[in-house]
């Protein structure tokens, strides 16, 4: 069997995601969804961290709050994965989550409000 | 120059607000395969490539033969995902759920923090909104129903869409094409209307 008739645009990454995380997938119950947002803390990176190209690509991302879908978006890794490296820079306390979660279940009238009227201008 | 002002602008905010200005909210689409949830992410809204993980259980079933593979294979699959940047750094994302059962196990976490949901309907195949409708009914996330229509397809009464899907009276319902930004645009109105009429309704 030819071994390139798997690498067209359809056979997803080469590498296997988990290779990034070193095949780490279980994690502490981390309260981030995907539109948490978050942001660099400033704290500069400690020497003894050992940080990869991808978390020092999500690190530079975090310097604007963004949320954790635009995150995972920019950087195109998946979700997974990416929640497994964000639980890497909060332990350096090198990333912070602004809100556990932004809305929650409950939604405040005012954001409501001013959604409401934005969506009626676009 | 401009961007210098904008810039300071920026950290002027972030001072003030503790970098906390940024809101987010979110909206699910749901609705069977196939019935237009891509489409309508792509007419109202910019969208965003974000790749999610599947874990291979019963995916292959009947197509593949996986036993005797106890390890975990995942791959991973696209998602529907765009988003509306608002005035006032509010940014109304939308995430399509998965149609196909195999991915219901997204649902939960997709359904997190979400203020509310469109269950998009195809009147040709009305049963497969009912597994949207059950699952934001018992979880209690509030949702309207769009029924797409489609060319060709024909416009049903919605009274009779109302009575096929068992809705409560209290639930909205519109007919709309998703493919026109007007009216996937009056479909989020009206999910948020429905939202805040539910808050501003609590005791």
């Amino acid at each position: 069997m030819s071994s390139d008739r798997w690498l067209d645009d359809d056979a997803g990454p080469v590498v296997r995601p988990y290779t990034v995380t070193r095949g780490r997938t279980r994690l502490r119950e981390d309260g981030l969804d995907l539109i948490s947002v978050l942001e660099a803390t400033g704290v500069a990176v400690p020497r003894r961290a050992r940080l990869d190209p991808e978390h020092r690509t999500l690190l530079a991302l975090c310097r604007q709050p963004i949320t954790f879908a635009d995150l995972a978006s920019e950087i195109d890794l998946p979700i997974g994965v990416v929640r497994v490296l964000v639980d890497d820079l909060r332990d350096e306390n090198l990333l912070r989550a602004l809100r556990p979660t932004s809305t929650g279940d409950v939604p405040d009238e005012f954001v409501l409000r001013k959604l409401l009227n934005g969506l009626r201008a676009l | 120059m401009d961007y210098v002002h904008s810039d300071a602008a920026v950290r002027d905010t972030a001072a003030a607000t503790g970098g906390d200005r940024l809101i987010a909210a979110k909206i699910l689409i749901a609705g069977g395969f196939g019935v237009g949830k891509t489409t309508m992410v792509g007419s109202i809204s910019e969208i965003r490539p974000l790749r999610t993980e599947e874990v291979l259980t019963d995916r292959s079933v009947g197509v593949d033969d996986t036993t005797g593979v106890d390890g975990k294979t995942s791959t991973t699959v696209a998602m529907d995902f765009g988003r509306i940047t608002l005035p006032d750094d509010l940014v109304l994302y939308l995430f399509g759920t998965p149609g196909q059962q195999r991915f219901w196990f997204m649902w939960d976490e997709l359904s997190l923090g979400a203020l509310g949901a469109v269950v998009l309907a195809d009147v040709r195949r009305l049963a497969d909104s009912f597994a949207a409708v059950d699952y934001f009914e018992e979880r209690g996330t509030p949702f309207m129903v769009a029924v797409n229509c489609f060319d060709g397809a024909e416009r049903k009464n919605p009274d009779d869409v109302r009575i096929a899907l068992d809705l409560d009276e209290s639930v909205p319902l519109l007919l709309c094409d998703v493919r026109d930004r007007e009216s996937a645009k009056s479909v989020l109105i009206t999910v948020v209307e429905h939202v805040l009429d539910r808050t501003t309704a609590r005791p």
